[in-house]
């Protein structure tokens, strides 16, 4: 409690924002009942569509602007144009999304070693920061790694034995 | 900045953008940070997260091109940019839903487009770069006042309306008891603007310390460690006279601490948009009657909260992105008056091109870090 100020009223701007209208819902919106005449707004022109676009089953079309990156390719695309047959309240659109996802990490270092770059993932991980930062913690947690895997292969090792 | 997978970003060289429709601008970024929300991005818990994709959606920057339709922006302005891609025309934008905007976001119903934010939030690459296209750049970007401070400018992109809007949706009035979950440069921000709206006591719970030391200090405000409190519902009951406080503002979103169910199905296994511990308890922590305001961001599939106390208590659940160019006018405002000071919160100021380490450090809260800013090359000569 000892950071509570005694008195609210000495706290710099306190109050210059009391509005007692605003409950609960005023002033987020500004109501004009526009949305009763349905999609009827003057849109704006129409972005051409150079790259493949997918877009929500839930609505009819484009939108009037729209992103450009990194258009759906390979495998992982094709897992994104299934999820797009499926509406946005469905786990069958999220779902194969984030397995696309997944999909496309791979894609993306095989990528890196189709031309000639070997991804640096330490760096990429940020772990020089760590290092400056977290030295004890990164240690602690690469030998807590490295132990695990010293010790699932020692037990694969003697399942095979066996 | 390009992202390669969760937890790997690094620096490419990618095609300069270019106007892909008449109401674009270029723009030359002059500052960008990293917010709380590209870390669910850089984590890989928001669907179609692409890699190749650069995110960033909060920047300023020096307009260097415009479209044929573009007629207020001109080259030269120096402009901050919200993060809501804001067609101006549509219903939604109409009505000041800036951040709901209908023309923005083909792959999305539920959300407006958001630079560098997924596909899920449109496929637009962001600002994390050294340029950046901006779509309908007559509607939302700003020219920076003169007198303004461009680290304050680049802060009224997202963090400040977020955290305003927060306490705004709180509903607050003169004497009410605040909470605020997260200690974030979001919760921060709307701990320091409940008192604008004549709260009579502010409250933050974390468990980062530098964070809560930050928060007693900048808002000013009670800050608590929830690791100290053995349950932080138990101890808001306690010190409200078992009524609950009135207003309750989560700022944390889905990647929460506290619960160890939460954070396996949240944020590991990914079968829910988030750990949702911290709207667990605002529910649970909020008055009979009250008020939850959520701007912490969670993903778009199910997610477990009490909705039974949702409805036995009576509750007022108000939540949205952050409409920004409605907020802005009184926002500048109050920068301008001294009642804000943005720019404090900025405590690492990174080259762009050390991009990866500067996720790292605010990922993992790493010395002392509380909002990062980014500088492209052009931003540092």
């Amino acid at each position: 409690m000892e950071h509570t100020p005694k008195d609210p009223s000495q706290v710099e701007g306190w109050g210059v924002d009391v509005d007692p209208k605003n409950d609960p819902t005023y002033p987020m919106k500004h109501r004009t009942d526009g949305e009763h005449a349905g999609y009827s707004w003057e849109r704006p022109p129409q972005q051409p569509p150079t790259v493949e676009v997918l877009h929500s089953i839930e609505r009819s079309d484009l939108t009037s602007a729209f992103g450009t990156s990194t258009p759906p390719s390979g495998p992982s695309g094709a897992l994104r144009r299934f999820a797009f047959r499926y509406s946005e309240s469905s786990y069958a659109h999220w779902l194969p999304l984030m397995l696309a996802d997944r999909v496309g990490v791979v894609e993306g270092v095989l990528g890196d070693l189709g031309h000639g770059r070997v991804p640096n993932v330490l760096a990429e991980r940020g772990w020089k920061a760590e290092w400056e930062h977290n030295r004890r913690g990164l240690v602690r947690r690469v030998l807590v790694q490295a132990g695990l895997a010293l010790v699932t292969v020692a037990y694969l090792r003697g399942r095979k034995a066996d | 900045m390009n992202y390669r997978g969760p937890h790997r970003v690094r620096i490419d060289h990618k095609p300069e953008p270019e106007i892909l429709h008449p109401q674009d601008a270029i723009v030359r970024v002059t500052r960008t940070c990293i917010c709380g929300s590209d870390l669910h991005l850089y984590n890989g818990s928001v669907p179609d997260t692409r890699v190749g994709m650069t995110f960033g959606h909060e920047f300023t920057g020096v307009v260097e091109e415009i479209g044929d339709g573009v007629e207020k922006l001109k080259v030269g302005d120096h402009v901050l940019v919200p993060f809501n891609i804001a067609c101006g025309s549509c219903v939604f934008c109409q009505q000041g839903l800036y951040g709901n905007c209908h023309e923005s976001n083909p792959q999305a119903t539920a959300v407006g487009g958001i630079y560098g934010y997924s596909h899920t939030a449109g496929g637009y690459d962001g600002g994390q770069a050294e340029y950046v296209r901006v779509p309908y750049a007559d509607v939302s970007p700003t020219v920076i006042p003169d007198w303004m401070d461009p680290d304050d400018a680049v802060l009224l992109t997202d963090v400040v309306p977020t955290g305003y809007q927060g306490a705004e949706m709180g509903g607050i009035q003169t004497g009410d008891t605040v909470v605020v979950f997260g200690a974030g440069p979001v919760g921060i921000m709307a701990a320091r603007c409940a008192w604008l709206f004549g709260a009579g006591r502010v409250i933050v719970i974390d468990c980062v310390d530098f964070r809560l030391e930050f928060a007693r200090n900048y808002a000013p405000c009670e800050a608590y460690d929830f690791r100290s409190l053995e349950d932080p519902v138990v101890f808001i009951k306690g010190t409200t006279d078992s009524l609950g406080a009135d207003v309750v503002i989560d700022a944390v979103g889905a990647e929460a601490a506290g619960s160890a169910l939460q954070t396996v199905l949240g944020r590991k296994l990914l079968l829910q948009g988030g750990s949702a511990t911290a709207l667990h308890w605002s529910i649970n922590s909020v008055k009979k009657g009250g008020i939850v305001s959520i701007v912490g961001v969670y993903g778009p599939v199910g997610t477990h909260v009490p909705m039974g106390n949702v409805v036995n208590k009576g509750l007022t659940i108000r939540a949205n992105q952050a409409s920004v160019k409605r907020l802005l006018p009184r926002l500048i405002e109050h920068v301008q008056s001294g009642v804000l000071d943005p720019k404090a919160m900025i405590t690492h100021r990174v080259p762009l091109e050390e991009v990866s380490d500067a996720y790292r450090i605010f990922s993992a809260k790493l010395d002392d870090c509380i909002k990062p800013v980014l500088m492209p090359p052009s931003a540092r000569s």
